[in-house]
């Protein structure tokens, strides 16, 4: 059984709007949204048929995943609220090695009968698809770690926050954006809870609480006399963390160039909206970019979107290896430059990590969709590429024993397939200010905020702007420009890498709805980092006469 | 059980709405089942079957409305579902936007269900598969494809005596095909409602035969170029000038569609005056579903005549608010052509890219609907008539606009993703940047 649908709406801007978001499951009542769910000892007995019932029926492997997603969205718009959706999906995906081969299936019939159904089912397709195999699944080996629990380290579950709350303070930041000049404004806060239970053959009974929360708004200023109008995002990140999120704490808060506030453990949203409605304004009458070479000043929650274009999806294994080519596409970071081991990815100031375990990420989680305890690793060290992403099934291919801890899936009816864990540049050592990385900038960009992205299918060539663009000449900040975008190729890009802030300026950033595969899954995740300076890149100005 | 006749789901969404005591109800039944198939490094990847029904029920009391869904239909949980629509109306904050669902309506009939498509079996899948990865290793290529099909219903049934309903099928396809030693690749799609019009190999061939013709892609430099889109390529790019027709963004002054001093652009000349689009939910190669979510029904609109705006679509709330007629938003969009075929407009071009597909295409400025992207899977340069030789992909930064302002020729229509597009000859499209990527 499988129930998706998806709603549309303007709360995230103009660049994620082509993308429908989706929910899955059936509506109830927030007060649900509570409900603890089946107890850790049913869910074990129910995961144990699934796995005894592989077995018997030859299965060299099983795993079984009981997972409860919950979703709460809430919509706004200037002075109104625009649906409130709360929903609940509930059920069992099980994987099983029959034959040499995968074989999966998912039931919402949670039950001993239901779930043997569904073993077998699994079985019967690993043993079809085994005679058009090529090659047996090789597994890497994974401990056991018997009866296990992790939680998302949260502080106030955004579950437990009456909606009405939440609506006030989406409708205080709409009327204040909407006081300080703001035409339009949209705002929206995505809260999700995962509850996975994972039990596999290899001894392993993983019961874990995930948590995530997403506030955006986009505030639209106009001028009809001109007929001009500006959009400007929210700065706020997706979080791997509870309603806390959004208590304002000054503590967490950076004075980023020009002005403007930036966030990092916490969010203040009615600031932000006020904020947002004075530089749409001041977008209005900005003078557009001279295009050129300019040194480009990146804030991290602009930059983190480059990371996850330009280094986390092409440092995927199964893109590097072929599996997503008819979609997504390959990648540059073919098997060569690994094995050839001095690929200069960038200059030696960069040091890319991947991490499953930082703390208020999207991608934390204690242990993977296939029973893997999460850890770090590096992916490109001062400068050289050292590592892929990869999960159980595809190291071997890279000529490593232990899977890196990155297999998801979006449900329990979707199969889990290696996903980007949070990807990350490592803060500059010396201790350097944000006015550090522009006063030596004779002609440079400050970019904060995420804009228009796009990347080819190998992950060469891209094209970002931001949300809020300032020109810097001299050492200083000379005011808001328009149109400028920078174009560049990952390889040369990384090595235009000139100075890093130290970790006091370090934040994430985070992409919450992230699709990959076919059909299309959804998986969150989030890239960190400080600001960070990049010498002579190339900038267009992209406006237009019509 | 997934797919129910006419009868069936009147009578159980009759049944649902006996339940009901809100000021309104309205109930929509839909269900389907679906499957597909992946292939990638040429050998099946994943395949799946998936059914699912739903129904959705949403009463209201006044402006406050609450929605609920399920997916059992026996009297008890078309008791629960009702009720609990209810009880989440009397919850809700008012709904300013709201709007009471609609009296009876006509629809006409648009063939939008097959039943070949229908019947389509794990064995069909799996020889689509085939049909793709034999001929790709017998030359030296990778093939990478998805292929799924779906065959549903939808209905809905309302307190003021609507009743609609609407059976469809449908399948899409895209292959990549990659030479073994990455220098070429080449890609196509199909989509039908009718399976019996899909040709596998012949789709597959297409992609072969542009992974072994565009190896060795020469860099050219980025300018800008007379240029052969492939339907494949501009529906992109117009898919997203399409979603601009939208009034209330318009009149709100946030659109491409808004106008100097306020209002919008209904009326006015936008692009050059061969370009003529309308959507038709009764033509039969991109037949549509004849009603919307709320039961409105689609007749054939005119949005651009003679490259001049003739509609704008309104919600109901909108034009409720503007004292016009609503004008859903259409599900298909029909670009008139021409008679050239691709070969025709290859010949008379002198110098120019003929362009397969365009990737990752983002906006980068809402006002001028500019965007960005890539080409992708076969760009090739057109000298005295022939494609001369492959080039490496290039980066664009083009809006529709401009791109139909500067239109050259039209050729013969296409279907892609559930439109009808033709060829199109532009000049001086817009190439900011080379890539890499093959």
């Amino acid at each position: 059984m499988k129930r998706r649908n998806f709603i549309h709406t303007a709360a995230l801007g103009a660049g994620l709007l082509a993308a429908p978001i989706p929910i899955f499951g059936k509506n109830i009542f927030v007060e649900e949204l509570l409900n603890p769910g089946m107890d850790v000892a049913t869910k074990k007995a129910l995961a144990d048929v699934a796995l005894n019932t592989a077995r018997g029926l030859g299965a060299t492997y099983a795993d079984a995943r009981i997972g409860r997603y919950l979703n709460q969205y809430v919509f706004t718009r200037e002075k109104m609220v625009q649906n409130t959706v709360n929903t609940e999906s509930f059920g069992i995906g099980i994987r099983v090695i029959a034959n040499g081969t995968w074989g999966f299936a998912s039931t919402n019939d949670v039950t001993p009968d239901g779930i043997k159904k569904a073993t077998e089912l699994a079985i019967s397709v690993a043993k079809a698809n085994s005679k058009i195999q090529t090659d047996d699944v090789v597994l890497a080996p994974v401990q056991g770690y018997g009866d296990v629990s992790w939680k998302t380290p949260i502080e106030k579950s955004s579950m437990s926050v009456p909606v009405s709350e939440k609506v006030d303070l989406l409708l205080e930041a709409n009327a204040r954006a909407l006081e300080n000049g703001a035409d339009y404004i949209s705002s929206a806060l995505f809260s999700v809870n995962e509850q996975k239970y994972f039990a596999s053959t290899e001894g392993s009974y993983i019961d874990q609480d995930v948590h995530r929360i997403w506030p955006t708004l986009n505030v639209t200023a106009i001028d009809k006399a001109s007929g001009k109008f500006k959009n400007r995002q929210g700065l706020a990140a997706p979080m791997g963390m509870g309603y806390e999120y959004l208590i304002p704490d000054k503590s967490e808060e950076i004075m980023g160039a020009g002005g403007v506030v930036l966030y990092r453990n916490r969010y203040d949203i009615v600031a932000d909206a006020i904020a947002s409605a004075k530089q749409a304004k001041e977008m209005l009458t900005a003078k557009s970019v001279e295009a050129g070479k300019y040194d480009l000043v990146l804030e991290p929650n602009h930059l983190g979107l480059t990371i996850h274009e330009s280094v986390g999806h092409p440092l995927e294994l199964d893109r590097v290896l072929g599996y997503e080519a008819n979609y997504a596409g390959t990648s540059f970071a073919t098997l060569d430059k690994l094995e050839a081991g001095d690929f200069n990815y960038g200059n030696e100031l960069v040091n890319l990590v991947a991490d499953k375990t930082q703390p208020h990420s999207l991608g934390a989680v204690g242990y993977d969709d296939e029973g893997v305890k999460c850890k770090k690793w590096d992916l490109v060290r001062n400068g050289t590429l050292v590592n892929y992403q990869a999960i159980r099934d595809q190291v071997h291919m890279i000529g490593q024993n232990e899977s890196h801890g990155c297999c998801y899936s979006q449900s329990w009816n979707d199969v889990q397939f290696q996903r980007m864990p949070n990807v990350s540049l490592e803060p500059g050592k010396e201790k350097y200010s944000i006015n550090d990385m522009i006063k030596d900038v004779e002609k440079g960009i400050y970019l904060v905020g995420r804009g228009s992205y796009s990347i080819d299918q190998q992950r060469y060539n891209f094209q970002f702007g931001g949300t809020l663009t300032y020109e810097i000449k001299n050492g200083e900040i000379t005011g808001m420009v328009n149109d400028a975008a920078y174009q560049s190729n990952t390889q040369e890009f990384w090595n235009s890498c000139a100075k890093i802030c130290d970790k006091d300026d370090y934040r994430i950033f985070g992409s919450f709805f992230d699709g990959k595969g076919q059909p299309s899954q959804v998986s969150a995740v989030s890239h960190g980092c400080s600001t960070t300076r990049f010498n002579g890149v190339n900038v267009i100005n992209t406006g237009r006469n019509i | 059980m997934s797919i129910y006749s006419k009868d069936e789901a009147k009578e159980i969404m009759s049944r649902a709405l006996k339940f009901s005591s809100a000021d309104g109800c309205e109930i929509s039944l839909s269900g389907n089942i679906s499957g597909n198939i992946r292939y990638a490094r040429n050998t099946v990847s994943t395949a799946g079957v998936n059914s699912n029904q739903n129904m959705t029920v949403q009463s209201n009391f006044g402006k406050k409305v609450g929605v609920a869904t399920i997916d059992e239909f026996d009297d008890a949980s078309l008791e629960k579902v009702v009720k609990r629509a209810e009880e989440l109306a009397k919850l809700s904050p008012e709904s300013p936007e709201f709007m009471p669902p609609l009296g009876p309506q006509t629809y006409e009939e648009s063939k939008t269900a097959i039943q070949k498509t229908a019947e389509i079996t794990p064995e069909f899948r799996a020889e689509v598969a085939a049909s793709s990865i034999n001929p790709a290793k017998k030359n030296g290529i990778t093939a990478a494809g998805f292929f799924d099909d779906y065959s549903g219903f939808n209905s809905m049934m309302n307190s003021n005596g609507l009743f609609a309903f609407n059976k469809n099928t449908g399948m899409n396809f895209t292959v990549t095909m990659r030479t073994d030693d990455g220098t070429g690749s080449g890609w196509s799609t199909r989509d039908y409602n009718d399976v019996s019009m899909f040709d596998a190999a012949e789709a597959s061939q297409i992609a072969i035969d542009k992974a072994l013709m565009s190896r060795e892609a020469k860099a050219i430099e980025p300018g800008k170029y007379t240029v052969i889109l492939e339907p494949a390529a501009s529906i992109g790019l117009l898919g997203n000038m399409f979603r601009s027709f939208n009034a209330r963004s318009a009149d709100e002054g946030r659109s491409f569609m808004a106008k100097e001093g306020g209002g919008n652009k209904l009326g006015e000349r936008i692009v050059d005056e061969r370009v003529n689009v309308y959507s038709d939910p009764f033509n039969e190669i991109v037949p549509t579903s004849t009603w919307t979510g709320d039961g409105f029904p689609r007749k054939k609109i005119d949005w651009l005549e003679n490259g001049v705006v003739k509609n704008l679509s309104y919600s109901r709330f909108w034009a409720d608010k503007k004292g016009v007629d609503p004008v859903p938003f259409p599900r298909n969009a029909i670009m008139e052509g021409g008679d050239a075929s691709l070969e025709d407009l290859i010949k008379d071009t002198k110098k120019g890219i003929l362009v397969t597909r365009l990737w990752y295409i983002r906006g980068v400025d809402p006002q001028t609907l500019l965007y960005t992207g890539l080409t992708r899977d076969g760009t090739f340069y057109i000298e005295n008539g022939k494609i001369k030789h492959p080039i490496k992909n290039f980066r664009f930064n083009e809006s529709p606009i401009i791109m139909l302002n500067n239109l050259e020729t039209l050729g013969k229509q296409v279907r892609i993703d559930g439109n009808l597009i033709p060829y199109m000859k532009i000049r001086d499209f817009t190439f900011t940047s080379l890539s890499d990527a093959v």
